[in-house]
């Protein structure tokens, strides 16, 4: 039970001065896939069908690497800024909300770094 | 997480009948949402079949009739029945209004009359609305200035700054929208919801006003201000008309303004 007064509960810990980033970030991040996910698509079914080494010069071309890298970075960015809402939205508990965050973070930051990893194993690497 | 099933003692019930005068031609049926919490019994869904040729035309008419001449236990607040005040808000065919505003003849089939959505219910139609006027309070709804008001007259705004506050001096704090939004059911807590952000953004529009720095501040959250999704439910259902997903839209704009 509180006796908290109902302006004291409502003004709580007060305001977080944060949050503009986040949403500037995921705002400029859903822009920037627009092109990159159309340049995605086409260039896939453009060469569907065609060889393992076709692919592999395509991707070794360091202007597809650096799109398909800046694909995935925004894919995988946006990724965890709009789960976070999510979590922020219906997870309540107070220890697995942090966790579930923090979890998603980290998860996205490794799958990114990962996969930007492989693009240039494929692209330098041969 | 968030409960998606109500609490079994709060599992609304069918609840009594009650028939209208032979010979009555012009029969709706209301079927209103009671809650006696003295009773210790769940709610229920009482039936009242009204006859529409004896009522006036808005659900406030059926309701006051229901009160006056039918059964007096029923419980709600209304005051100027003429969508001045803001007391009837509830939810009347699926949708939050203020009955007084409701033609009766704009509902399809049966009447049904709930409380506004995910407040606690004191008694019936009545919702406890502690929590938003409380997230009123905390915007501080009155004008902030270090300049002195002039010697004689008002503090005065051109035309084109008048016009500015349209669309958000109107709103009549009944809480539809607030109680339609999914993000403040979830997060009521924390979030201020639709009508207490197209409040703030009336003095954040008020070129008399001289906080508007400090007002963005205090919003600038994710809780306060960022759990709107623009899933627009607040537009969509305000008896009055305004626009409190806009409202909210302009002040996200003027937090980018102030960092770009």
């Amino acid at each position: 039970m509180s006796l908290r007064s109902p302006l004291g509960r409502v003004r709580g810990l007060g305001s977080a001065k944060e949050g503009v980033h986040h949403w500037w970030q995921q705002r400029v991040t859903a822009i920037a896939l627009v092109p990159l996910v159309f340049w995605f698509v086409v260039s896939i079914i453009a060469n569907v069908g065609s060889s393992y080494e076709h692919m592999h010069a395509w991707l070794s071309s360091p202007g597809n690497a650096t799109l398909l890298i800046l694909l995935l970075v925004a894919v995988f960015h946006h990724a965890q800024l709009g789960i976070q809402v999510v979590i922020e939205d219906y997870v309540h508990c107070a220890v697995m909300k942090p966790i579930a965050i923090i979890a998603t973070k980290l998860l996205a930051t490794a799958a990114g770094i990962y996969s930007v990893v492989c693009v240039l194993f494929v692209a330098i690497g041969g | 997480m968030a409960e998606f099933n109500l609490p079994p003692n709060s599992r609304v019930k069918e609840g009594k009948t009650f028939r209208a005068p032979a010979g009555a031609k012009n029969i709706k049926v209301f079927k209103v949402y009671r809650y006696d919490p003295d009773s210790g019994e769940n709610p229920r869904l009482d039936s009242y079949e009204i006859d529409l040729d004896n009522c006036g035309p808005m659900v406030l008419d059926a309701l006051l009739k229901i009160k006056n001449e039918i059964d007096s236990t029923l419980t709600l607040r209304r005051s100027c029945r003429e969508g001045i005040c803001g007391s009837c808000s509830m939810n009347i065919d699926g949708l939050n209004t203020l009955a007084c505003l409701k033609p009766i003849e704009d509902i399809k089939g049966d009447a049904t009359v709930y409380p506004l959505p995910h407040m606690p219910v004191v008694k019936d139609l009545v919702p406890d609305l502690t929590v938003p006027y409380a997230q009123y309070a905390s915007i501080e709804p009155w004008m902030q200035a270090d300049t002195p008001a002039p010697g004689k007259g008002e503090r005065l705004q051109s035309p084109e700054e008048r016009a500015k506050l349209d669309g958000l001096w109107e709103c009549i704090l009944c809480f539809c929208c607030q109680t339609s939004c999914p993000s403040y059911w979830w997060n009521g807590d924390r979030y201020l919801g639709p009508a207490i952000l197209l409040q703030a953004s009336r003095w954040i529009n008020d070129s008399r006003d001289e906080a508007t720095g400090t007002r963005l501040d205090n919003l600038e959250d994710p809780f306060k201000l960022y759990r709107c999704h623009t899933i627009m439910n607040c537009t969509n259902t305000c008896p009055k008309g305004l626009n409190p997903a806009k409202a909210i839209a302009d002040i996200k704009q003027k937090m980018i303004k102030r960092v770009l």
